[in-house]
C-alpha cells in the first residue's frame, strides 16, 4: 500500500514535469474557455435567430465551463497518459518496474489515480479562474456535478490508459493522444455550438466517448439534472477500458 | 557452498527463431559468474528467463530453489535486477528514484543510507537524464541493491561507457560482492569478464561453448605462451632443450620462445642458470578473446 501512494505520489511529480501534459490539461482549456467565452458572452440564446438556438439555450459561458472541465480530463488522459505509457515500455521503465515485483494492477491503478489527480487540479484551476473573471454562473446541482466529475475522470482517464497500452511507442501514442484531444474539442461539446456542427462531425461526436462525458458534466451544471444516458455510456467506456487495458497490458 | 543457481538445457525460441539453444550453467554461492558472449549470443534471454522475467520453451532451472517459471514473484523479492536496455524516467530524481525503489521491498530500508553508500547524496536533486553514464550505473547499481537481494544479475554495465567510468563500474561490481551476494554478470567486454569474474560461461549461438576460470580457460584454450626477451649473446639454443618450449627464435637481440605451461619460469631459470639477467622478459599471455577466437573461429566483435 505504501509503494503504491509513493508511485502515485512520484509519477504525479513526473506528469507535472511534463509540460506538454500540463499545457494541455492546465493552459489550453483555459485559454480556450477565454476565446470562445469573450467572443459568445453568456446570454441565453432565446430563438430570436428564426426559432434556432444554439447552446440549447443555455448562455454559451455556462455551456462551455462544465465542457472545459471536461476538455482538462481529456487534456492529462489523451495527451499525457498514453505517451506517458508508451514511453515508460519503450524505454524500459516497465521491464524496471517489473523486475522490482510491481504488479500489473498496481501500475495501472498508480496510472489511474495520478491521471484523476491531474484532472482535478486541472479542473480545479479552471474553476478557480472562471468564476472570477467570466460571467459563468454556479453549477445549479454542483453535487452532482462533483460525482459527474470524478466518474467522468475515472474513467475516461481508464480509456488514456488503454490508449497508451495498445500503441507500440511514445511518438505514435502522442500523436494519436494529440489528433484525439483536438477531434474531441472539436466535436464533443467543447468547441463550436452542437447545434452548427456539420452533419458528418455531428455524426462523429455522437460516438467520441469524450460527448457522453461532456454531457454529464453539463447536465447538472446547467439544469440540476442527472445524465442518465451520458452516465451509462461513461461507465460502459471505463469499464471496458479498465478491462481490455488490463488484458492487453505488455511489459516490453 | 551450495549452488545457487542451476540452469539446465534452457532453451528459448522466438517464434521459429531459437535465441537460446541449449545453455546450462551452475552459479555458486559469492562468486561473479560471467557470461560471456558476443550480440546476440542469448546472454540476456538466458538470465532475463533465470529471474522469471521471460518464460522458457524448455529445461530445468532453480534459482535459491525456486522455480522462476512458477515462482517469479517470491524470485523476484530476493534478486537484484539490472536490466540491459532499461532506463528510469527522464525527469525521475536520484532521490525520488531510491525512495521509490525501496518503497517496492517489504520493510524497505532506509533510502538515505542506500544513497550515502553508492556515493550519490551529492546527486541526490539531480534528474536521471542529467546524469552521466557512470553515475547511472550507480544509480541502477543501487537500485539493484536496495532490496538486499542474495543474487544480483547485470546485464551490459559498461556498454557504453568511457574507459574511466568503466573502471568505476567494476570497482561498484566488486562492492556488491562484497557486500555478500552472487553475482551474475552478463558482458560481450572479454577484459571485463577477465578482471571480475570468478567463473565464467562463453555463450555463442544459444550454446555454451566453454566453462570454467578464465586462468584455466585461458590454459585450455589460450594456445601456446610466448616468452620474449632480448640479449647481446649469440647463442640460447640451450633452451630448446626446456620441457615446455617448443621452438625459439631470434631476430636480432630479440629472442622469441614459444611454449606451454610453466614455461616462463623454466626459461627464466634457465637463463639465470647461463648468466642471462634480460631485464626485459616477459610473457605474452592468451586472453579471453584468443579463447574465443580458437573456440569459435570468430572474434568477439564480429
Ligand atoms: N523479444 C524478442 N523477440 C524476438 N527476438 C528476440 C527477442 N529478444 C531477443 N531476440 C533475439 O534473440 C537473440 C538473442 O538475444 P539476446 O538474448 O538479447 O542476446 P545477447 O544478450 O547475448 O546479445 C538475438 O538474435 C535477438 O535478436
Ligand atoms: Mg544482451
Amino acid at each position: 500500500m505504501t509503494s503504491l501512494l509513493k508511485m502515485t505520489w512520484v509519477e504525479t511529480k513526473l506528469f507535472l514535469r511534463e509540460p506538454v501534459t500540463v499545457l494541455f490539461t492546465f493552459a489550453l482549456p483555459l485559454m480556450v474557455l477565454y476565446v470562445l467565452g469573450g467572443v459568445f458572452g453568456n446570454e441565453g440564446d432565446t430563438g430570436g435567430n428564426g426559432g434556432f438556438v444554439v447552446y440549447g439555450g443555455y448562455g454559451p459561458t455556462n455551456w462551455y465551463t462544465p465542457a472545459y472541465v471536461g476538455l482538462a480530463i481529456a487534456g492529462v488522459a489523451m495527451i499525457g497518459v498514453p505517451a506517458h505509457i508508451a514511453e515508460y515500455r519503450e524505454r524500459g521503465v516497465l521491464r524496471r518496474l517489473r523486475a522490482s515485483s510491481v504488479s500489473r494492477t498496481g501500475f495501472l491503478s498508480a496510472q489511474l489515480i495520478v491521471s484523476f489527480f491531474i484532472a482535478a487540479i486541472g479542473s480545479v484551476l479552471l474553476l478557480a479562474v472562471a468564476f472570477p473573471s467570466t460571467e459563468v454562473d454556479t453549477p445549479v446541482s454542483a453535487g452532482l456535478f462533483l460525482i459527474a466529475f470524478v466518474l467522468g475522470a475515472v474513467c475516461f482517464s481508464a480509456f488514456g490508459i488503454l490508449v497508451g497500452t495498445v500503441l507500440p511507442t511514445a511518438r505514435a501514442a502522442q500523436s494519436a493522444g494529440l489528433l484525439l484531444w483536438f477531434l474531441f474539442m472539436f466535436v464533443s461539446g467543447a468547441g463550436p455550438p452542437p447545434e452548427v456542427l456539420p452533419e458528418s462531425l455531428a455524426a462523429i461526436g455522437e460516438y467520441a466517448p469524450l460527448t457522453p462525458v461532456i454531457k454529464m458534466l453539463q447536465e447538472p451544471w446547467l439544469s440540476g439534472e442527472w445524465a442518465v444516458g451520458p452516465s451509462v455510456a461513461v461507465l460502459a467506456i471505463g469499464v471496458v477500458s479498465a478491462g481490455a487495458a488490463y488484458f492487453l497490458f505488455k511489459w516490453e | 557452498m551450495g549452488s545457487v543457481i542451476s540452469v539446465e538445457h534452457l532453451r528459448k525460441t522466438y517464434g521459429s527463431f531459437v535465441a537460446v539453444d541449449d545453455i546450462s550453467f551452475e552459479v555458486e554461492e559469492g562468486e561473479i559468474f560471467g557470461l560471456l558472449g558476443p550480440n546476440g549470443a542469448g546472454k540476456t534471454t538466458s538470465v532475463e528467463i533465470t529471474q522469471g522475467l521471460r518464460v522458457p520453451d524448455g529445461g530445468d532451472i532453480r534459482v535459491l530453489g525456486l522455480d522462476p517459471r512458477t515462482q517469479a514473484t517470491q524470485l523476484r523479492r530476493l534478486v537484484g535486477s539490472q536490466l540491459q536496455e532499461s532506463a528510469l524516467p527522464g525527469r525521475l530524481k536520484v532521490w525520488e528514484a531510491l525512495d521509490l525503489f525501496a518503497s517496492l521491498v517489504p520493510g524497505g530500508p532506509e533510502w538515505r543510507e542506500v544513497m550515502e553508500r553508492w556515493s550519490l547524496t551529492e546527486k541526490a536533486s539531480a534528474s536521471f537524464s542529467s546524469l552521466s553514464g557512470g553515475q547511472r550505473q550507480r544509480l541502477l547499481v543501487a537500485l539493484a541493491v536496495v532490496n538486499e537481494p542474495r543474487v544480483v544479475f547485470l546485464d551490459e554495465m559498461t556498454t557504453g561507457l568511457d574507459p574511466a567510468a568503466r573502471r568505476a563500474t567494476w570497482q561498484l561490481i566488486e562492492a556488491v560482492r562484497d557486500g555478500g551476494a552472487t553475482l551474475v554478470l552478463v558482458t560481450h567486454f572479454m577484459d571485463e569478464a577477465e578482471q571480475l569474474c570468478d567463473r565464467l560461461a562463453i555463450v555463442d549461438g544459444g550454446r555454451v561453448v566453454a566453462g570454467g576460470s578464465p586462468q584455466s580457460l585461458i590454459a585450455e584454450y589460450g594456445g601456446d605462451l610466448q616468452v620474449n626477451f632480448s640479449t647481446d649473446r649469440p647463442d640460447v639454443s640451450f633452451l630448446e632443450a626446456i620441457e615446455w618450449v617448443d621452438s625459439v627464435s631470434r631476430r636480432g637481440p630479440h629472442v622469441v620462445v614459444v611454449g606451454r605451461g610453466p614455461v616462463l619460469a623454466l626459461v627464466g631459470a634457465e637463463l639465470v642458470r647461463n648468466g642471462i639477467v634480460p631485464t626485459d622478459l616477459r610473457v605474452q599471455q592468451a586472453t579471453l578473446e584468443d579463447v574465443f577466437l580458437r573456440l569459435t573461429g570468430r572474434g568477439l566483435g564480429e
